[in-house]
């Protein structure tokens, strides 16, 4: 589904990220992690071409994304993403936010747009706040509700960008709960996170980099067994102490 | 001691409504042009594209570097010719008008396109991520999510500038229009009554724009920004 095959990219001098090559299948869960400047954002950003890079390819279910002859509005309308920020249109309302790409993008009609968001805001459970507007819900509701804007355009797979760090603790879990079941459900998905619990219960594989390299990529059951690099064994011990 | 006779003023009304009617049709139009023309600047100067950036970029510095009154001259000067030329107007035809709103129109546009690039830039670049995430175009992005946002940071600043275009549409006297400075000025030059008439205009002038001003001051509380 999501083919990585050797990918740079600078800024200027600036390396970000370098040689990173990576696959993931279709219905699997993969979860990016390392420290923050690893460059686990940039690459995730790079699969659907919100960042350019200069070396390498990355297909996406048989498209090429740096391929300049490639629609990138017409890729990224099946690939789902989901930001630290929520990112949530505050003009509009919540089934505003869910319905505007669906009728100009998709060309669904505003009904059809508007039933298929409602099941979705169902489905994480907030089809009560329908017409609120997005300041009126605390951050795990936006980001449930920027969850089911993404999935309401039938993604084929779909990106996770650092989707709890923004939040209060206490909002985490409602958020990964509906990742969870989203997994468990085949989604295909790339998630940078740091939440170790999640990779444990869903990850097919977990992948750790480091100076925009990838320095680990594999299994789940290997990586928190016996992570190969000295340096995931630093960053694991760090973050799974608390 | 200068005796005060505003006799001449009620007569006069009619005729310094008209003026008040050019003013407010040059202020609208250009409100108007300046905000449509004013964010195709901002688009191009914040567009990727060098030579976009570097044309509103020159547009702008151009016309915020001269004088209005200037500016207004030149299109006196030029704009009527130009047009009788393009349209085939009879020579002689009184395009005093059309040249002061074009004038206004152009230079305002470079004021305006500066509040509206600022107006982009107040909004958060993630919005625009997650728009094209979701498959819109540039266009789509613009249109849908960042201007509006943009706009509705920027309503109190427009209108600021808008009460400002009002006020200096009285510059438009030097091609001898009739706006509502410029009739007041040819009914107390008329009447040997200008300190009268003057005083009248700028008591109106005034009243307009500090009410305005104060409706601004209200609506920047109201949206609680």
């Amino acid at each position: 589904m999501i083919s990585i095959r050797h990918v740079s990219k600078h800024y200027g001098s600036f390396q970000v990220l370098t040689d990173c090559s990576t696959e993931v299948a279709k219905g699997e869960a993969i979860v990016v992690c390392g420290p923050s400047g690893s460059g686990k954002s940039t690459l995730i950003k790079c699969v659907n071409g919100l960042e350019p890079f200069q070396q390498g390819e990355i297909w996406l279910d048989g498209i090429s994304v740096g391929d300049p002859k490639t629609s990138l509005p017409k890729l990224r309308a099946h690939v789902g993403m989901v930001f630290q920020n929520f990112e949530l249109f505050p003009h509009m309302s919540i089934i505003g936010n869910l319905t505007v790409a669906q009728v100009k993008v998709l060309g669904r009609t505003l009904d059809e747009s508007a039933d298929k968001g409602l099941k979705l805001l169902d489905r994480v459970g907030l089809k009560p706040q329908a017409n609120k507007f997005p300041g009126q819900l605390s951050g795990g509701q936006q980001q449930r509700v920027a969850i089911a804007r993404a999935l309401c355009m039938d993604p084929v797979c779909m990106l996770f960008d650092e989707p709890t760090s923004a939040l209060d603790p206490e909002m985490i879990n409602e958020v990964l709960d509906v990742m969870v079941e989203l997994a468990r459900e085949g989604m295909t998905m790339m998630v940078v996170t740091h939440e170790m619990g999640f990779a444990r219960k869903v990850a097919n594989r977990v992948i750790f980099m480091d100076h925009g390299r990838i320095i680990e990529d594999a299994g789940k059951e290997e990586f928190f067994g016996t992570p190969r690099s000295e340096r995931a064994q630093v960053f694991l011990s760090k973050i799974l102490q608390h | 001691m200068y005796e005060f006779d505003w006799s001449s003023i009620p007569g006069a009304l009619p005729f310094l409504w008209q003026g008040m009617r050019i003013s407010l049709e040059i202020t609208l139009t250009a409100i108007g042009v300046g905000i449509l023309w004013g964010t195709l600047l901002a688009l191009m100067r914040l567009s990727k594209l060098r030579l976009l950036g570097w044309f509103a970029a020159a547009y702008v510095n151009l016309f915020r570097a001269v004088p209005l009154v200037m500016v207004l001259l030149w299109f006196f000067l030029i704009v009527p010719q130009l047009l009788e030329k393009l349209l085939g107007l009879p020579s002689g035809s009184d395009a005093r008008l059309s040249s002061a709103i074009v004038g206004f129109a152009l230079f305002e546009s470079a004021y305006y396109s500066e509040i509206i690039r600022a107006g982009i830039q107040s909004v958060p670049k993630g919005q625009a991520s997650a728009a094209f995430a979701l498959g819109m175009t540039y266009g789509q992005t613009m249109r849908l999510v960042v201007l509006p946002q943009a706009f509705r940071n920027m309503v109190p600043l427009l209108l600021t500038q808008a009460i400002i275009l009002f006020q200096d549409t009285s510059l438009v006297y030097v091609s001898a229009l009739a706006d509502f400075f410029g009739a007041a000025y040819k009914v107390g030059d008329r009447d040997g009554r200008l300190v009268e008439l003057l005083l009248f205009a700028g008591a109106v002038y005034f009243a307009i724009c500090y009410s305005a001003s104060l409706l601004v001051k209200r609506f920047h509380k109201g949206a609680g920004a």
